[in-house]
């Protein structure tokens, strides 16, 4: 009876949702319409005419610091970050399926490296470079920075997945006479794959946008928040908004993407 | 590793699984090799050396070694200091209770008032994706919405209900939280959300068919079942806020501080001992906070 009528509950949560759906979204939107402001317009609605004068202002070198290089220096480290972040997270989520000395202090470790405070791994990777006598620079010292944050996350959904991952499978493929590396590759990973996908996905995207860590160690070339960080004291032009949008949207695209890729091979593992 | 190179040939193969037990303890130790690496280079050795240099001497240009408490007794001395310890808590007292609010009922509308699986994930999306894109892009979102002439004051003074725009709405405390919580909420819906989505619904028949009200049944199965991930939620939201230092600057335009916005005033004047005081301060109240935090819940089990 109760599972034929929706309760008015329902449709009090139901309006909360929706606000709180408005909420996450409705500012961002206002940016994605104010970047396309006419060229006399300025930060604030109504919109004086349109056009995509700050987006071409945007690829102007005076109006931003160094948006192409930025932009790509942000990638490539993002890229990097992922594909670290994967590796390493699969690994160590391996070790922790079998009790070893020292798992539960490397656990908590990996729990620590998530609550100390950002600016703190930033200043102290910053104070630890200069001491050895290193040049921080975003493809050594960001790069680091940005995995101690982006490897808690995978080592945990990595952690998650295997707890719920039964031994059975894996028992079977060895009891009809394949190797360990026959099982990990031919059973083990086609099944975490999705997974394995969502933590690449959480790794490019943290350290893509990851601006606290940077600060103090990305060396003399900016990465693309800090970039924006810098802007926001000193641009009072829509081409702020524009760079916005175009982040945005490129973030949009690969998380896309991503989703794309995860249910292809979902639908692809159900068929066979 | 060992295994993979160790199995080319059946006969290896079997070999192999003579000395099982051994090298699956190797294999452990190898596997677990890159994190501790990683970690301890980049995130225990930084940490180390703050506290090293937090006892350093310091001028206008340079650190020089030394065991001073200087650092600590001009930070934990000074008046300004504990009012932004204070100012700190206080944003991170209001966050925490609004994103605890608006993460259990979003969660809960989702795990047991949607009914198909596949409805769930796509509401969850949702809800997901704007926390993957940039948080600076995020916060200055909100400046045409509560600016002077942003859309909330044009909309008010349009329609009639003041004369003149609000200007509390922007660079003001009430501008901090609502980006906190903009940017936060969904680290407190994601913990819950995954606890509530465990609880057997077994057990809420059973309450109901004993004669328990819906609000019984929240009140006396659900929210304690929903307790860990709330905790966890807890655990993410406090610390992101205790360490944050761009929303604050932002969005307060400059008039409110934060510990984390003094250290990076601190480390721009290169006074890097003192920041690192500072860091060492912080970072020992909120281990502490966490460590209170994880008295109650399990980490290990939850996930």
């Amino acid at each position: 009876m109760y599972r034929e009528k929706r309760s008015r509950e329902f449709y009090l949560l139901a309006i909360f949702f929706s606000v709180f759906v408005l909420f996450l979204y409705g500012p961002l939107s206002a940016i994605l319409i104010l970047s396309f402001q006419g060229p006399n317009g300025g930060l604030t609605f109504p919109l004086n005419g349109v056009s995509l004068r700050w987006f071409v202002n945007l690829f102007e070198t005076q109006a931003v610091g160094d948006f192409g290089g930025s932009f790509r220096r942000s990638a490539m480290l993002g890229i990097m970050v992922m594909l670290v972040t994967v590796v390493v997270s699969l690994l160590a989520g391996l070790a922790f399926r079998r009790k070893f000395i020292g798992a539960t202090a490397l656990f908590y470790l990996a729990v620590a490296s998530l609550v100390v405070p950002s600016i703190i791994v930033s200043l102290g990777i910053g104070v630890l470079f200069s001491q050895l006598g290193l040049q921080p620079a975003w493809y050594s010292s960001a790069f680091g920075a940005h995995l101690t944050w982006t490897l808690p996350f995978g080592v945990l959904i990595m952690f998650a997945v295997f707890n719920r991952f039964s031994p059975a499978y894996e028992e079977a493929a060895r009891d009809l006479g394949a190797s360990s590396w026959q099982t990990f590759s031919n059973v083990v990973l086609p099944m975490i794959a999705p997974s394995l996908i969502g933590v690449g996905l959480f790794g490019f995207t943290l350290s893509y946008d990851e601006f606290a860590r940077t600060l103090m160690t990305a060396g003399s070339f900016n990465t693309l928040p800090l970039e924006i960080y810098g802007m926001t004291t000193n641009v009072t032009t829509p081409v702020l908004y524009a760079l916005g949008t175009v982040t945005t949207v490129f973030s949009f695209l690969v998380i896309a993407g991503t989703l794309g890729l995860i249910v292809h091979l979902n639908r692809r593992r159900q068929r066979s | 590793m060992a295994t993979i190179t160790s199995t080319d040939t059946e006969n290896a193969g079997r070999v192999r699984r003579q000395g099982f037990r051994l090298s699956l303890a190797v294999v452990s130790y190898l596997q677990a090799i890159p994190l501790t690496l990683i970690l301890g280079f980049f995130l225990l050795l930084p940490i180390l050396m703050i506290a090293v240099v937090s006892f350093w001497d310091y001028d206008f240009a340079q650190m020089y070694p030394d065991f001073l408490t200087m650092n600590y007794a001009e930070t934990l001395g000074s008046w300004v200091t504990w009012k932004t310890y204070l100012n700190t808590l206080k944003y991170a007292v209001l966050v925490w209770a609004i994103t605890l609010f608006i993460g259990f009922w979003v969660a809960y509308f989702l795990a047991f008032h949607i009914r198909t699986t596949s409805m769930q994930m796509v509401l969850f999306l949702i809800c997901t994706v704007p926390f993957l894109t940039s948080n600076i892009i995020r916060m200055i979102s909100w400046i045409p919405v509560l600016g002077r002439n942003g859309l909330i004051n044009s909309a008010l003074v349009g329609s009639g209900v003041i004369s003149e725009p609000v200007e509390w709405l922007l660079y003001s405390d009430f501008a901090v939280v609502l980006a906190m919580v903009h940017l936060y909420t969904l680290f407190m819906v994601t913990p819950i959300f995954n606890t509530l989505m465990r609880i057997d619904k077994s057990l809420v028949e059973a309450a109901r068919d004993a004669g328990a009200s819906s609000w019984q049944i929240l009140s006396n199965v659900i929210i304690p079942l929903a307790k860990p991930g709330m905790a966890i939620g807890t655990i993410f939201v406090v610390t992101l806020v205790m360490a944050d230092f761009s929303t604050v600057q932002v969005m307060s335009g400059g008039q409110s501080a934060s510990v984390a916005l003094m250290m990076k005033n601190q480390m721009s004047l290169l006074q890097y001992p003192a920041a690192a005081a500072n860091a060492v301060v912080l970072l020992v109240l909120v281990l502490m906070m966490v460590a209170g935090i994880l008295r109650i819940v399990d980490i290990r089990k939850e996930l």
